[in-house]
């Protein structure tokens, strides 16, 4: 008995539920939103979703207000909204079984563990039956309830996101402002906020004002706990991470990956550049994250300010292929080289990491940045790829292969409920250490076939 | 002014300033030329600022604001922020050398509110001196805190010393929970080494009702602008009110997963390794004959504990995974309990290492906890692995822990309340199971052995650590081994 270890074990690069760590959540969880519109319900939906999916809880957002737009297919105006309308109100029920019905289907038969239900359910009545269906169907429900009423937050709510949505594509600005303030009213009669006393068995985070307070009832598991730090932990003041990779190193020159080799002459040149170009961008407060490896910290000297120096930021550790070229891992482990091609995301290196395994250790960094206002990250090519993976919601699929060259700086700025990226070329020659799956990934391959997408090299 | 601009004035030559190694972390530091200090690099550290935090409890007696102090307190510091408490009924012990009874309390007892407000006043002046000038980032105020006007006093005092103030409130009306607390940590204080159990829990009850009439909550509205977690029913809600910074964060996280319903967590390492046998650190072997005969043990043990919904965690390596193989229950893999990786030394003996990497070896018995192996860890980069692996066994009831000798040490260290010092020299022995169940404000340790031989895998640190010993000196304290 002994001797048989399973076979999870012999396949070292396969990680199924022992990845990195053990289990979040063992039963499918329904996060439901409550609020007044223009509240942030779904600015924190499609943001948790993007979290949790990066640190690899499937997940997906159900938003009632595109089942209504399906439904409904053209909006004419508040009215709809109206308590007393129901014609309308009979429709909206119907959006949300339908709803319901797609998260269960998400459940059964697409694997998903998270699924957040993104609608105003402001009434007492409307949770009733959110709960019963999940009791019946025997998942965990988890409330994040947005209240707010300072009106500029509102207003300036309105203005981001609402006057944008296909609801009010005929509208000009003041109609719609004054028709979605209307729309809020609609809702303000009938609700009834999460209730310490009458729902105190409720699981739930209240917050308040854009997070200057929280109140946090009954958290029920591990990921419950994780989603509560995350929120606690998130702002909206306007803000941007700029990214960048260390100035080309000796060894990119070699076409070697991984080791701690200091910057070539191109990379020194880089240095400076960087230092020009973050002066001319006049960032205030700017925060700089290096790694512990001698490139980054090169790198962030040459700009003339305090950094800090994170262990998480240092670069994949390829392990036994440590400073080897591509040609030389090809020669020496053809079969890593080809398992690497067939699952970059999960493949680990012997005596390595796997990109799966980055994201782990990435995660308080991500937490951190999200923390910070202006931060600028100087980091390596694999690790830059996690980070923007989370920041552009790319799945495991796409990360290992997102595009991350040498001497270009990535500047994210939030907007919307989503990310604006602005890259910047700093005009210094690097060479190219992007390797692209090659078109053959199985073992059985022949070595020209492995090396046809190694970039070139001295 | 942009700090940008400020600073590249004065580091013109910034671009020529040459790094260097530090030999110890490993961290690559510029050289400074003229002995001036580096203020322009900083390590990550969980404290990041310079302003210190005062950490304040609210709360009536007997609602667990000792508990959480020592626990919070405990935590901090092993995950490096030099934190301390002080607990304003200690200052009242030493100045009221006998308790006599809960008159003492009475809010119309002018004698007794004078030596109090001093006490507040003494433990506060500690505070100062501790953050100010011993070098801590975080103070506990332990006391009951519970008038507006008490408070107000510490937050005047906490702007006047640029002191950041954090308060922890616990609020119970569980009677169970409380008399519950008042046999566990009351009944053995000081103040009733006197009594017996029925007059020290009438007395104590008395003292709780003195405070009730003057308690002014923490309240959302009135006190909206101060930082404040309100821990309420022992965690079954919280009420979280502005909180500033990274560290304050972390601390409601961590208050918001503990809980106080008994278990107890099993610490134990792999069975004997083949590597254990030939003396050799690190690596990825399998059991040894009697490491498997000590899975089997331990198989055995966990069943005659009879342990309810146990959870068994192991590594990635081989040698955790065989050994809960032999358990014979589900069991989850965590990469973060991994062994110290030793870098360029894996799978070397220590006289091979002395050989090879004389400077290293050295360098390690000097600090072993700050060491960094070239290429791998050192035991501080271990903690912050496992601070994910802590705050999940926090949330937890029943683990049994299947790890190795460095990540096991980091673990007791943080049940323990070992220092930095202690922690790389704790012993833990191959083939014995330590049983840790929290109990009053500490933790209990049952040390089982499980009676199947092993090899002694502990270096002690050697007498001499100089660079410049000689060989005999440095393998002076290496355990036997094939």
């Amino acid at each position: 008995m002994m001797d048989a270890l399973p076979k999870d074990f012999l396949r070292r690069t396969r990680c199924d539920s022992a990845a990195s760590r053990p289990q979040f959540t063992n039963c499918p969880t329904m996060i439901v939103m409550v609020g007044l519109p223009a509240r942030g319900k779904t600015y924190i939906s499609k943001k948790l979703t993007r979290y949790l999916n990066w640190i690899g809880v499937p997940t997906q957002v159900f938003n009632l207000g595109q089942y209504r737009r399906e439904a409904v297919q053209t909006y004419k105006n508040y009215e709809f909204f109206r308590p007393d309308n129901e014609e309308a109100m009979k429709i909206r029920r119907a959006c949300a079984s339908s709803a319901m019905k797609d998260i269960a289907n998400y459940f059964a038969k697409e694997q998903g563990q998270v699924a957040v239900f993104d609608a105003t359910n402001t009434t007492r009545e409307r949770r009733g039956v959110i709960i019963s269906f999940a009791k019946e169907k025997g998942y965990k429900v988890f409330f994040i309830e947005s209240i707010c009423d300072d009106p500029e937050i509102i207003e300036a709510n309105i203005m981001q996101v609402k006057l944008s949505s296909p609801d009010y594509e005929n509208y000009d600005k003041e109609e719609a402002l004054v028709d979605f303030l209307k729309r809020i009213d609609c809702y303000k009669m009938s609700y009834v906020s999460l209730d310490e006393e009458k729902e105190r068995h409720l699981s739930f985070i209240k917050i308040f004002n854009v997070g200057s307070r929280y109140l946090v009832n009954r958290v029920q598991d591990h990921m419950q706990s994780r989603i509560v730090y995350y929120l606690m932990n998130i702002h909206v003041t306007p803000r941007s991470i700029y990214l960048s990779r260390h100035g080309e190193s000796e060894l990119n020159l070699l076409g070697r990956i991984g080791g701690d080799s200091g910057l070539s002459s191109q990379g020194l040149k880089y240095a400076r550049a960087l230092s020009e170009f973050i002066r001319g961008q006049s960032i205030k407060d700017l925060k700089v994250w290096t790694s512990h490896m001698r490139r980054t910290i090169q790198t962030a000297e040459a700009l003339g300010v305090p950094y800090e120096q994170w262990k998480a930021l240092n670069e994949i550790d390829a392990g036994v292929c440590e400073e080897m070229t591509y040609e030389e891992i090809q020669a020496t482990n053809p079969e890593e080289f080809a398992l690497r091609d067939q699952d970059k995301y999960r493949y680990r290196y012997p005596k390595g990491e796997s990109y799966e395994d980055l994201v782990h250790r990435l995660e308080p960094v991500i937490m951190e940045l999200e923390r910070q206002e202006n931060v600028l990250v100087i980091c390596h090519q694999a690790v830059m790829r996690c980070l923007l993976a989370y920041f552009l919601d790319k799945s495991a699929d796409d990360l290992p292969y997102l595009k991350c060259p040498l001497h270009t700086v990535l500047k994210l700025t939030p907007l919307a409920y989503g990310c604006k990226v602005e890259s910047f070329y700093l005009n210094i020659q690097a060479v190219n250490t992007h390797r692209d799956k090659p078109t053959d990934v199985n073992i059985a391959r022949k070595p020209e076939e492995a090396l046809r997408t190694v970039p070139e090299h001295l | 002014m942009s700090v940008i601009e400020n600073n590249t004035e004065q580091c013109g030559n910034s671009l020529t300033r040459e790094l260097t190694q530090n030999p110890l972390k490993k961290i690559w530091v510029p050289s400074s030329k003229n002995g001036l200090p580096e203020r322009h690099i900083s390590q990550r550290k969980v404290c990041m600022t310079n302003c210190p935090t005062l950490i304040v409890t609210v709360g009536l007696p007997a609602r667990g604001k000792t508990y959480i102090s020592k626990k919070l307190t405990r935590y901090l510091n092993w995950i490096d922020v030099p934190t301390k408490e002080f607990n304003v009924g200690q200052y009242r012990r030493e100045c009221v050398k006998i308790y006599k009874s809960f008159e003492f309390f009475r809010p119309d007892n002018e004698e007794g509110l004078k030596i109090r407000k001093q006490c507040a006043l003494a433990a506060l002046n500690d505070v100062r001196q501790f953050l100010t000038d011993e070098g801590g980032q975080v103070a506990v105020f332990d006391a009951t805190n519970t008038t507006r006007e008490r408070r107000e006093t510490i937050i005047r005092f906490a702007e006047q010393n640029g002191f950041k103030v954090f308060f922890v409130e616990s609020v119970c009306e569980d009677p169970d929970v409380i008399a519950e607390n008042i046999v566990q940590v009351k009944l053995g204080s000081p103040d009733y080494t006197h009594c017996n159990t029925e007059e020290a829990v009438a007395d104590f009850m008395k003292r709780i009702k003195c405070y009730e009439n003057s308690y002014q909550p923490l309240d959302e509205e009135l006190d909206r602008d101060l930082s404040f977690i309100k821990i309420i029913d022992v965690g079954r809600r919280y009420l979280v009110n502005r909180v500033q910074d990274h560290i304050q964060s972390r601390i409601v996280y961590y208050l918001m997963n503990i809980h106080i319903t008994p278990r107890s967590i099993y610490l134990c390492r792999h069975g004997e390794s083949d590597l254990n046998v030939k003396g050799r650190i690190g690596g990825d072997s399998g059991l040894s004959a009697r490491g498997k005969q000590f899975a089997d043990a331990l198989g055995q043990f966990i069943q005659s504990q009879n342990i309810s919904d146990l959870k068994v965690w192991t590594s990635q390596m081989k040698r955790t995974i065989q050994t809960a193989e032999a358990v014979g229950v589900p069991y989850e893999q965590w990469k973060a309990l991994n062994e110290i990786d030793a870098g360029v030394c894996e799978e070397l003996m220590y006289e091979e290492i002395q050989l090879k990497f004389p400077l290293e070896f050295a360098l390690r018995d000097q600090d072993k906890y700050r060491y960094r192996y070239p290429k791998g860890e050192s035991y501080e980069d271990l903690v912050q692995r496992l601070e994910p692996v802590i705050m999940e066994l926090e949330r937890q009831e029943n683990v049994l822990v299947i790890c190795h000798q460095a990540v096991m040490r980091c673990l007791l260290a943080y049940f323990l309340d070992k220092t930095a010092e202690e922690l790389p020299y704790l012993k833990c022995p191959l083939h014995t199971v330590l049983k840790l169940t929290p109990v009053a404000y500490g933790c209990k340790v049952e040390s089982v052995c499980l009676k199947v031989e092993a090899v002694n895998t502990h270096r002690d640190r050697p007498m001499n650590v100089d660079v410049s010993r000689q060989a005999e000196e440095a393998l002076l304290t290496v355990p036997d081994h094939q």
